[in-house]
């Protein structure tokens, strides 16, 4: 009986998987996805999509990197972009000469990672700041003193995302530095005295923090915008915070792969979400900027005043993008990230 | 002896063991409880209560993402278990009660080592083989997990069986193949009754780890092969939806009710 | 018994097991190969590995240059991360067994047609996903959940306890996960207990306690042995609950690893630390098994 159910449910699968003229097979981050996106791609290109979830750059590229992955589009960070592309794992798909090319910011064409934009399109855009529960604490939020040196008032109630290339870039620029991948042994020292120094008054060194924001079980937390607007929609004491020392940017963005099967539809893809519409669907979704003009007037009204996507002036300046640390720079990293969680 | 005197003895029961049990059974409901009350709540977080909704539900029944993942969960469990449980019985008869023989500690070795690594290493090292089987046969289907997760699987069927087998009564077995029965006779009418709670026990175990698999099926699984803990990964640093727990709860009725036909249907039989 | 009979024990026995073998090989052990390669190679720029032999993985296992001064030291982190997830498994596998024979007994002395519902009944919770059950978990006992409020409620607590994020909501969440790995290998050498054994120590006077130490203890220490291997070695690897529970602050040898593999970019030292493990944990189940066929072969 029960295997009869399962093998019927099976058959369903495969039936229903095959109709579609053509396939695309996404990997990219969980629930970051738009279906209304995906069914508007479907409908208007009889494309049957696939998305498939991953929760890390290096498992993406641990992956794509072995091979026989069936994958043809994935959203890697900015920092891994120049990776794929060095390794030949994307292809040179010019999306600078397609049609809705013009859509793009002029902001987001030369950008470190891609110049000129010869293989990627930007998907989301964000950075990583912090989030205060202002019933709790009333002073200054634009700070990472918050979690680098809190205030009394916070004390063991703070969670920091375990990301460890964001807080580490984060300590950094606490103590002086501006490259995030700074070499110097006297900021890297002091970086690491901080963050040992700060340790005993976090509480956890989580991810959900949507979640325990706003149901309070965290007054604080490193986090990213999109993520606290979404706290803030649910809990109106959550603001955000932009450090004025410096906090990290970064830029998710569409490439297609060098094996890919479906490159067609994966080049229609790319051209299809430089469209300000559809840009807007995968901002509506997510909840973070995307990198095309004219987008914000298909957006919800309450992502064009939102001050989690649109930071004040005079802190905007303060948000960087930094590259994959190299090697020599990564191990002094998870050195001090190891010291910090043994 | 006082004991004696105020109720009839029990030479199975020992004291405070079945109070024990029972609260432990309610313990272990608990969360369960929890999450099928979640499953009914409004609110778009998992852990703030928003009143009751179907929401979820209707969200999970849309979401033909969230049902696909689920149902290969299911069948890769259903397929990795049986495939485990099999082969782990097998190895289990093979290596217990007869003995010391040349080679049994490699082999009692080789059946427990997927135990003793972290997942995330064996995640890698099957991942580049498998990865370049694919590419080269060109075939990218579910078999690659099904074999991963029956692999693993193997010494969860295989400790309880043959904690089951060792010390088992061997006269009932000798007795068999004095009357002339045939080995493979004596083997199914005999040893197999005597061992089913054993092969009962070690395919649950599998089922349930199958079932679990979180990281392996990360590195193993193909384009569109995501299952239920592979998609919760996938949200786990931006928001769990509460869709997961709908699709849960469904499936843990599905499967109370399935259980109680069954049970339903052997009792009338008996 | 003659030479016959031994080889023929022997080829039974390599008949019977190889089908599980081969899976294995082809799917587990075989693939491991590759790690203990790269346990001697060179760290990739960005992942992986190049193919530059190397030592220096094993050399980091033990020792950690200082990143600031150069100095070498003993990698004292190291030893404290395998130290916690040592002592966090071996309490985790106490726990099961309180909780877990009590309940195996409970299921064992049911009437033999009820047996298989009480069995199911402990196996159901977990046909729920992992993560499912930890995020209820982690409903039940934070700050503002379930447990805190029904103390609370019944006047037991004046303020929220502060479990989660501790190492008791680690142990917890883990006792919870593990438990069906110590229930159900109990139960199935508890079940072919024959009864009248106990019946005649009553019979000779002997004490529940002198029962249960003498009689009953002896005949399940099989069952006993397969949990505790399938509660401890697994949870020393453990991942999720720590990571989720314990709030990540503080790392077990899972996620130590999984660093290696991950964020870390340093696939040799991961190679050569779970290399270790392996070592370990294999050598205690050589002793195990030596141990067992012995007293095999002697009853």
């Amino acid at each position: 009986m029960k295997r009869l159910l399962f093998t019927t449910t099976a058959a369903a699968l495969v039936a229903g998987a095959a109709h579609a003229e053509g396939e695309l097979n996404i990997f990219n981050w969980g629930n970051y996805t738009s279906p209304e996106l995906i069914a508007k791609f479907e409908e208007m290109y009889d494309v049957k999509v696939t998305i498939t979830d991953y929760d890390s750059n290096t498992t993406a590229l641990t992956k794509i990197e072995a091979g026989g992955h069936g994958f043809d589009i994935v959203v890697p960070t900015h920092s891994y972009v120049p990776i794929y592309i060095e390794k030949g794992l994307l292809m040179e798909t010019r999306p600078d000469q397609m049609e809705n090319f013009a859509n793009m910011d002029p902001n987001w064409v030369d950008v470190d990672w891609d110049p000129g934009r010869h293989y990627t399109v930007p998907w989301q855009w964000g950075s990583t700041g912090i989030a205060v529960n202002t019933t709790a604490y009333s002073g200054d939020i634009n700070t990472s003193a918050i979690f680098l040196d809190p205030p009394a008032e916070l004390q063991g109630q703070i969670n920091v995302v375990p990301e460890m290339s964001d807080i580490m870039a984060m300590a950094v620029y606490y103590v002086g530095g501006t490259d995030g991948c700074t070499a110097d042994m006297d900021i890297l020292r002091a970086a690491r005295d901080v963050l040992v120094a700060a340790k005993p008054s976090w509480l956890s060194m989580d991810y959900g923090t949507t979640d325990k924001l706003s149901s309070g079980e965290w007054v604080a937390s490193v986090n990213w915008n999109g993520s606290t607007f979404r706290a803030r929609l649910a809990n109106p004491d959550v603001q955000y915070g932009y450090p004025v020392e410096g906090y990290p940017l970064w830029m998710d963005s569409v490439g297609v792969l060098a094996d890919a099967t479906n490159v067609e539809n994966a080049k229609l893809f790319q051209n299809f979400i430089m469209d300000p519409e559809n840009a807007a669907m995968i901002s509506a979704f997510a909840r973070y900027s995307n990198g095309i003009a004219g987008s914000d007037a298909f957006m919800p009204a309450d992502m064009q005043t939102a001050p989690e996507i649109n930071p004040p002036a005079e802190l905007a300046a303060a948000g960087r993008f930094s590259p994959a640390c190299p090697k020599e720079v990564q191990d002094i990293h998870t050195a001090i990230w190891t010291e910090l969680q043994k | 002896m006082a004991e004696r005197k105020r109720r009839r003895f029990s030479i199975t029961a020992l004291p405070g063991f079945s109070t024990l049990a029972i609260v432990t059974f309610l313990v272990l409901y608990v969360p369960i409880v929890t999450m099928v009350v979640y499953s009914f709540n409004a609110s778009m977080s998992v852990a703030v209560w928003g009143g009751f909704s179907l929401e979820w539900y209707v969200y999970a029944w849309n979401n033909t993402l969230v049902q696909e993942a689920t149902v290969r969960s299911v069948i890769i469990a259903v397929c990795a278990s049986g495939i485990a449980t099999t082969v782990a019985t097998m190895a289990a008869l093979g290596t217990t009660r007869r003995g010391r023989y040349k080679g049994q500690t490699i082999i009692y070795l080789l059946i427990n080592q997927p135990l003793m690594v972290p997942e995330i290493v064996t995640a890698v090292a099957l991942l580049i083989v498998f990865a370049s089987i694919k590419v080269a046969t060109g075939y990218t289907g579910l078999a690659y997990l099904i074999i991963a997760h029956s692999a693993f699987c193997i010494p969860f069927a295989y400790l309880p069986i043959r904690a089951r087998l060792e010390g088992m009564d061997l006269t009932l077995e000798i007795a068999s193949a004095d009357l002339y029965a045939s080995p493979w006779r004596a083997f199914r009418r005999v040893t197999l009754p005597l061992l089913a709670p054993g092969i009962a026990a070690g395919a649950m175990l599998a089922f349930v780890i199958s079932l679990d698999d979180v990281i392996i099926t990360e590195f193993v699984k193909s384009a569109g092969q995501d299952t239920l803990p592979t998609y919760m990964l996938g949200q786990l640093r931006r928001a769990v939806t509460p869709e997961v727990n709908a699709i849960s709860t469904a499936l843990l009725v599905l499967t109370v009710l399935l259980l109680t036909l069954f049970y339903l249907l052997t009792r009338r039989r008996d | 018994m003659s030479m016959d009979m031994d080889r023929k024990r022997a080829r039974d026995g390599w008949l019977l097991s190889a089908p599980a073998l081969v899976l294995l090989i082809l799917a587990a052990s075989g693939p491991l190969l590759i790690v203990v390669i790269y346990a001697f190679l060179t760290p990739g720029e960005y992942s992986g590995i190049v193919w530059d032999f190397s030592l220096k993985a094993w050399f980091q296992v033990l020792f950690e240059r200082d990143i600031f001064d150069q100095t070498v030291s003993f990698a004292d982190a190291h030893l404290t991360i395998f130290w916690r997830s040592v002592r966090l498994s071996l309490v985790t596998t106490l726990l099961t067994f309180v909780f877990g024979f009590p309940t195996a007994w409970f299921i064992a002395t049911r009437p033999p047609n009820q047996r298989a519902m009480w069995l199911f009944l402990i196996t159901i919770p977990f046909w729920t996903n992992l993560l499912i059950r930890t995020f209820a978990i982690m409903e039940v006992i934070r700050l503002d959940g379930i447990l805190n409020n029904a103390l609370m409620g019944i006047g037991l607590l004046s303020e929220p306890l502060r479990i989660m994020y501790t190492d008791t909501a680690v142990l917890i969440g883990m006792t919870y996960v593990y438990l069906p790995l110590m229930v159900l290998p109990l139960f199935a050498a508890i079940d072919r207990l024959d009864f009248r054994l106990v019946e005649a120590g009553y019979d000779l006077y002997a004490t529940r306690w002198q029962v249960l130490r003498r009689i009953i203890l002896p005949i399940i220490k099989p069952g006993i042995i397969a949990g505790s291997i399938l509660v401890f070695v697994p949870s020393l690897g453990a991942y999720v609950t720590p990571r989720l529970l314990g709030g990540g602050k503080k790392m077990m040898i899972g996620n130590f690893i999984e660093l290696q593999f991950g964020a870390g970019r340093n696939w040799p030292l991961g190679s050569a630390l779970s290399l270790i493990l392996l070592l370990i944990v294999g050598i205690a189940l050589i002793f195990y098994v030596r141990a067992s066929t012995r007293s095999d072969a002697n009853g």
